[in-house]
């Protein structure tokens, strides 16, 4: 008995070193020239978001950004003359490690706000906590909309300046049959909702709806299904490294853009290297900002980036949205005077900067931005070329209350 | 009625996805007791090391990277027998938890080397197109998992090497007293079932993505394949990866595909409580 339990203790010990092995990076408190200390003169903020999991092939990035931000306003003097020192936490792709270390963050490192997440499924787990211990956090990805926490600010696109742009343009081209193809989970299935509102409104046919786990790598048998169904176009909601499977293996069954473009709403320029440029160029995407996006405040922050990460990386949109919020939430404190919550909260409704992706501005109701919706076809050098923009910010609008077709949507 | 027609060969072609990544597992499991979590990042190591041979060889890496990753693999899992495995032969479930803690740190090795983006591997020109619904680049995968199996199967049964491998699978002690030095056929099990996942690797990078998560989608697949196969079973392995590949094609086609891998679990549930031990059973197994 004795032997056996210290087997089993030995083993749970090289288990722990390697749980340590892989959350060493977490940890880690960047940028800034003040020590991570919280002392008087500092003021810290929690970026969280998974660096580890089948997210953090995205997430990592934004993260990235987030630290850029940080370090330039740093540099610029820092807010309410107090430099920001970052705390980086790992969500892991796993929701209750969300909910789990914003709890940490807001209770024990007692951040006086938090950016991070990506997935809905990760929001939706860190919403209770921020609602219950009224603190702030930044959400900074296009999402299904149908939400408005008043401790959230959302700094992606919702709907009706993403997906439903992205239809529009769709049906502009005369696509009127679709596909929609999505990742098994919260985001995916209430926008499919949306989009077959709108279809039926609009006189487009959804002629299939196909979930796949996430993470899920074998698409043979959804392509054979999309090829037989021939739709005009398909509109396209996975998420995360299935992207890659899926359009590795669509590309290889002979099916091109010409034929069938692919409309995506989560792959971006960082997406695009992974899944290789050969098997995604000519496809459609929808989004608020590009690396190609053109405007002065881009050509800085592209700039800033690379000298940062290195000339290979490149820039996205939630990238641009993590780099923006940081800004906003700056900008609010300022305006305040103080990082206490209500407070910024009051003060950053119809804040405006110019950003990357061009004018933001804080809607201060639903607490959401005014956002220029782009659609972009990806180059064969992996690079987005815009083909059509809203031409100014559009109102956010989470709830869809000024579209008629969306009555019924919950 | 031409879609279900499709799913025939697109079955097959998982299936040979799913036996390439299951045959290694089929000896470091079937043959020497040890559950290997750390497989699937040795199927990984071998996709970065075609992600790495695409400097010189270009866009021919994928060929090139097959007998490289086979040794990078192989060395990789020779190196975890000898440093930690052997201190756990005959202990399953230490070597469970033990191998899992590799497979994380591996993992993160990935991460910080090449970064947690997935990194491209270019597929040569001559595997674009296809025949119909199965493109080239999977009767590649098909070629490349029979190719892997006769080998394998003239390995076992045509050289001394491998029946003295067969020897101490079928009766270890008994084989000890023959004369055979069971700690080098050990060693030499290991690395051939860790390069057979190099392999496997290097044939992934033309279907899916390649990136520090690559082993964890695999993983549980390989398992499945080698108990419902029978342990150390190359015929078994063969029958079950058919059987799943074949299931999950019609399954998915006639649901969906969260459905689909409910489905394939009950039926391997089902399965399991008819032959616990798989299809197959070594009967000269002496049981220790």
């Amino acid at each position: 008995m004795r032997n056996s339990a210290w087997r089993i203790g030995a083993a749970i010990a090289v288990l722990a070193t390697g749980l340590a092995a892989c959350g060493g990076e977490p940890s880690t408190t960047t940028g800034g020239t003040a020590a991570a200390s919280g002392g008087g003169d500092t003021i810290k903020v929690g970026l969280l978001h998974s660096l580890s999991g089948t997210m953090a092939i995205s997430e990592v990035t934004v993260r990235d950004a987030e630290l850029l931000a940080v370090e330039e306003i740093n540099k610029a003097g820092g807010v309410l003359g107090k430099q920001l020192v970052p705390v980086a936490e790992d969500g892991a792709s796993d929701w209750p490690t969300f909910a789990e270390k914003a709890t940490k963050l807001i209770a024990q490192d007692k951040v006086a706000t938090v950016f991070g997440g990506w997935t809905s499924a990760s929001r939706k787990a860190m919403l209770p906590v921020f609602e219950k211990r009224k603190a702030l956090l930044w959400y900074p990805v296009q999402y299904e909309g149908l939400e408005s926490s008043p401790y959230i600010f959302y700094t992606g696109a919702t709907t009706n300046q993403q997906i439903v742009p992205g239809l529009d343009y769709l049906k502009e081209k005369g696509k009127k049959k679709i596909f929609l193809v999505g990742s098994d989970y919260v985001f995916p299935r209430t926008a499919n909702k949306i989009i077959k509102a709108y279809a039926a409104a609009n006189g487009m046919q959804v002629l299939g709806e196909e979930y796949t786990p996430l993470g899920h790598t074998e698409y043979s048998t959804l392509v054979n299904k999309v090829v037989a169904a021939k739709p005009d176009a398909v509109f396209n909601t996975l998420n995360g490294d299935s992207n890659v499977a899926f359009f590795k293996q669509l590309k290889s069954a002979g099916v091109t853009a010409e034929q069938m473009p692919v409309m995506s709403v989560s792959v971006a320029e960082e997406e695009v290297k992974g899944i290789g440029v050969d098997n995604i160029a000519g496809h459609l995407v929808a989004w608020n900002y590009y690396q190609t996006t053109e405007n002065p405040a881009n050509a800085k922050f592209v700039e800033a980036f690379k000298a940062k990460y290195g000339a290979d990386r490149v820039t996205s949109d939630p990238m641009e949205a993590g780099y923006n919020a940081v800004y906003l939430w700056a900008e609010a404190v300022k305006k305040a005077g103080t990082t206490e919550v209500e407070a910024v909260k009051k003060a950053a409704g119809g804040i405006a900067l110019e950003r990357p992706e061009g004018t933001v501005t804080i809607d201060g109701e639903n607490q959401h931005m005014y956002k220029t919706a782009r659609i972009g076809v990806i180059e064969p050098d992996g690079q987005i070329k815009e083909v059509w923009n809203s031409g100014k910010p559009i109102k956010p609008d989470p709830y869809l209350k000024t579209y008629s077709w969306a009555g019924g949507l919950t | 009625m031409e879609a279900i027609v499709n799913q025939l060969p697109i079955g097959l072609s998982i299936a040979a996805v799913l036996l390439l990544i299951a045959l290694g597992l089929t000896f470091t499991f079937g043959q020497m007791g040890v559950i290997n979590m750390a497989h699937g990042e040795f199927i990984m190591a071998g996709a970065y090391t075609a992600y790495l041979l695409q400097g010189w060889a270009g866009r021919q890496a994928v060929l090139v990277a097959l007998p490289v990753a086979f040794v990078v693999a192989g060395v990789m899992g020779l190196i975890l027998e000898r440093v930690a495995i052997r201190h756990f032969y005959g202990r399953p479930l230490d070597t469970l938890l033990l191998t899992w803690g590799v497979s994380l740190v591996l993992q993160q090795l990935a991460r910080d080397l090449f970064g947690a983006p997935n990194v491209q591997v270019r597929a040569p020109e001559w595997l674009q197109g296809g025949v119909g619904i199965l493109p080239y680049n999977r009767l590649f995968i098909f070629a490349l998992a029979v190719g892997s199996v006769v080998a394998i199967w003239g390995y076992m049964n045509r050289t001394s090497q491998g029946r003295r491998m067969q020897a101490v699978m079928q009766n270890r002690q008994l084989a000890a007293v023959s004369g055979i030095n069971t700690g080098r056929v050990d060693q030499r099990t290991f690395f051939i079932g860790s390069g057979l996942a190099g392999i496997a690797g290097v044939a992934l990078t033309l279907i899916g993505p390649v990136g520090p998560a690559l082993g964890t989608y695999y993983i549980v697949d390989a398992f499945l394949v080698v108990v419902a196969g029978g342990l150390g079973q190359l015929r078994g392995a063969l029958i079950a990866a058919a059987a799943l590949g074949l299931l999950n094609s019609y399954a998915e086609f006639w649901t969906n595909a969260s459905l689909a891998k409910v489905i394939v679990f009950v039926v391997i549930i089902a399965f399991l409580q008819i032959r616990p031990q798989g299809l197959f059973v070594l009967k000269a197994r002496a049981l220790t």
